[in-house]
């Protein structure tokens, strides 16, 4: 018993990564938001930070997520969509405007062009005389489940994981504050998996990255200390709770007894918790803020280090205002009115629990052996395998809502015609503005220097070194994320399933 | 009347294409033919490719917000084309987009929580199938 519970704070850290948990610290409360221009979402922020939230997080729209610039044909009718549009160097510096990255962590939701957005935060710090080993945060830079379950991929698996290593290896030795991948389970989860498919698989793509930083020589008691994981916290309580601890046992054993860690800080699981998306109905949309307050507390009794509780109205759109002040004060109750953040993992030793996440455990470590039995996370997905599981999953859950052997209230039970409306978010259409400015940075800069250092990007890429000092450059000149992501895609090439 | 076939498309750069993935297996599990296109089609691609596969329904999935851009572009190209389908569209769709978008031809929008037979029920009445 004492070796798969342990005490809170010891290996395997079922009970928890520290002693005292959130009697030590809380949660960080961490909004996730981003529309139209980087100056409405610099307003946000602002407001969101006013209200006590204590980190920012930050959603790119489509665009900005798959390297295009807003004027590209692509992007027509997305720029500044779900998140918001950042072209260059310029909207960043907008972006953050008046925000101490010495005080404020923040993470960033941005896979394929993490590299470059990542590059543009350090450039603002620099600017406001922050420098780069100061800042701290997380950048999502998970790409392989974009190819499992939410596809803002852009280059293959192969250069896209090579991106990441070369993300690693100059974040540990010049940006060691920030977090350089949070590995997640939260889209899979949203693509229709099972609890233990959200953790096998999000785990089989982190097991792929760490080999391969192993390969490349890299020290996984310096990387893996920085890596995060990002899970979803869906509607049955009980099971999430024990996914959560399940999750953190398993981890602790697979960076023990496979990858041979000895730092304690490699082997213990740190995560944020976002509530599940997929579970709100625009069907009486009031009754979402239970459903998020129920997968909140399990969250917080799960152990999560951050978290996201989704807006009441986000079936319908983005966030209002007031939907999100509703949604972050449900968090603040669970952590200064509830009174569950005395105790540490309260359900430890709950007969059902401890009993659930061993079972857990076990289907989880089945879902990874069916990833390894092909040879792994990228030879998995470029099979179909992954993206197949979920599929089924999420058809058989759709088939028992309809059979109502699952039962959402307001939806396909105790349901009526009589629908509360409530107004999402609206928010003013910023394209115009986003093009103009794009086109006041290029008239603006140096095109030599651009020309120049795109130049030797690319011959960095095709030299096969670590292209971070190349993209910091560029991105310094004002080269746009379209100019930067098109001179890579030259040499990777673009991934098509 | 013969099978009915079926255009599962996904116009803009979202991603998110669970509901578009249940939606066409359920439609298939219903006798119905169905092609799916993938994420991250143009307009122009979804139109051509409905009129190349001869189908008699275009289901549009978009959750980033852009629907009344790229589905009012796609009814255009469809108009320009002079191709006749039942087109209805699902995703994230705001109950105030949902007159816009049938005022520019689509036939319906579904909005989540729609069950898969309601789907039927509705191509299968429009087609009299």
């Amino acid at each position: 018993m004492e070796d798969r519970i342990g005490k809170p704070g010891q290996y395997p850290y079922t009970r928890g990564i520290y002693p005292n948990m959130y009697e030590g610290r809380l949660w960080t409360m961490r909004q996730y938001a981003g529309f139209s221009s980087a100056r409405l979402t610099n307003q946000r922020f602002k407001y969101l930070l006013e209200k006590g939230q204590t980190g920012l997080s930050v959603a790119f729209d489509l665009p900005t997520q798959l390297g295009l610039d807003s004027d590209d044909q692509l992007s027509y009718g997305e720029v500044g969509k779900v998140g918001v549009a950042i072209d260059s160097l310029a909207d960043m510096e907008i972006l953050l405007d008046g925000i101490p990255l010495d005080k404020i962590s923040t993470s960033m939701t941005i896979n394929s062009t993490a590299m470059i957005l990542l590059a543009m935060y350090i450039a603002v710090g620099e600017k406001q005389g922050v420098p780069a080993d100061k800042i701290s945060g997380t950048i999502q830079n998970d790409i392989l489940k974009e190819y499992v379950a939410r596809g803002t991929y852009v280059f293959p698996p192969g250069p896209s994981v090579k991106i990441i290593n070369d993300i690693f290896s100059y974040c540990s030795k010049n940006v060691p504050k920030f977090n350089t991948i949070s590995i997640s389970g939260y889209h899979i989860r949203e693509a229709g998996a099972t609890a233990e498919q959200e953790i096998g698989l999000t785990f089989a793509n982190a097991i792929e990255y760490l080999k391969n930083a192993k390969k490349l020589g890299l020290d996984l008691d310096v990387i893996a200390p920085r890596i995060s994981f990002f899970f979803n916290c869906h509607l049955d309580f009980l099971e999430e709770i024990a996914k959560f601890r399940a999750a953190r046992r398993l981890w602790a054993k697979i960076m023990k007894e496979r990858f041979g860690v000895k730092n304690p800080k490699s082997m213990m699981l740190r995560f944020h918790t976002q509530t599940a998306g997929s579970t709100l109905t625009q069907q009486k949309p009031h009754y979402n803020i239970v459903r998020v307050t129920l997968q909140a507390l399990a969250a917080v009794l799960g152990g999560t280090q951050s978290l996201h509780t989704n807006s009441m109205d986000e079936a319908l759109s983005l966030p209002s205002e007031q939907a999100v002040e509703i949604a972050l004060a449900t968090q603040q109750m669970i952590a200064y009115e509830s009174g569950v953040t005395k105790t540490v993992d309260p359900f430890g030793g709950s007969y059902a629990i401890e009993k659930m996440t061993d079972e857990l455990e076990e289907k989880i470590k089945e879902v990874i052996g069916k990833i390894e039995e092909v040879g792994g996370a990228v030879k998995a997905i470029e099979l179909g395998i992954p993206q197949e599981m979920i599929e089924d999953s999420s058809y058989k859950y759709q088939l028992e809502l309809e059979n109502k052997e699952k039962i959402v209230v307001g939806l396909n039970k105790f349901a009526n015609e009589e629908d509360v409306e409530i107004q999402g978010g609206e928010f003013p259409d910023g394209t115009q503005e986003q093009i103009e400015q794009l086109q006041q940075v290029r008239n603006n800069r140096n095109e030599d220097e651009v020309k120049e250092i795109l130049i030797n990007l690319k011959q960095a890429c095709l030299d096969n070194i670590n292209i971070f000092p190349q993209i910091l450059e560029a991105v310094k000149k004002y080269c746009t994320i379209g100019e930067i992501t098109s001179t890579l895609k030259e040499v990777y090439g673009e991934y098509v399933p | 009347m013969t099978n009915i076939k079926v255009l599962v498309a996904k116009p803009g750069l979202d991603g998110h294409d669970r509901g578009a993935k249940v939606v066409a297996r359920g439609l298939m599990e219903h006798g119905m033919e169905v092609v799916y296109t993938g994420i991250r089609q143009t307009p122009e691609k979804i139109v051509n490719t409905a009129i190349q596969e001869g189908v008699d329904v275009i289901g549009l999935s978009c959750l980033s917000g852009a629907h009344n851009h790229l589905f009012s572009k796609i009814m255009m190209l469809l108009q320009e084309s002079q191709y006749q389908c039942l087109v209805v569209g699902g995703g994230i769709i705001p109950k105030k987009d949902i007159p816009y978008l049938l005022d520019q031809g689509l036939d319906k929008i579904f909005i989540p929580g729609t069950s898969i037979k309601e789907m039927v029920d509705f191509i299968k009445g429009k087609l009299n199938a």
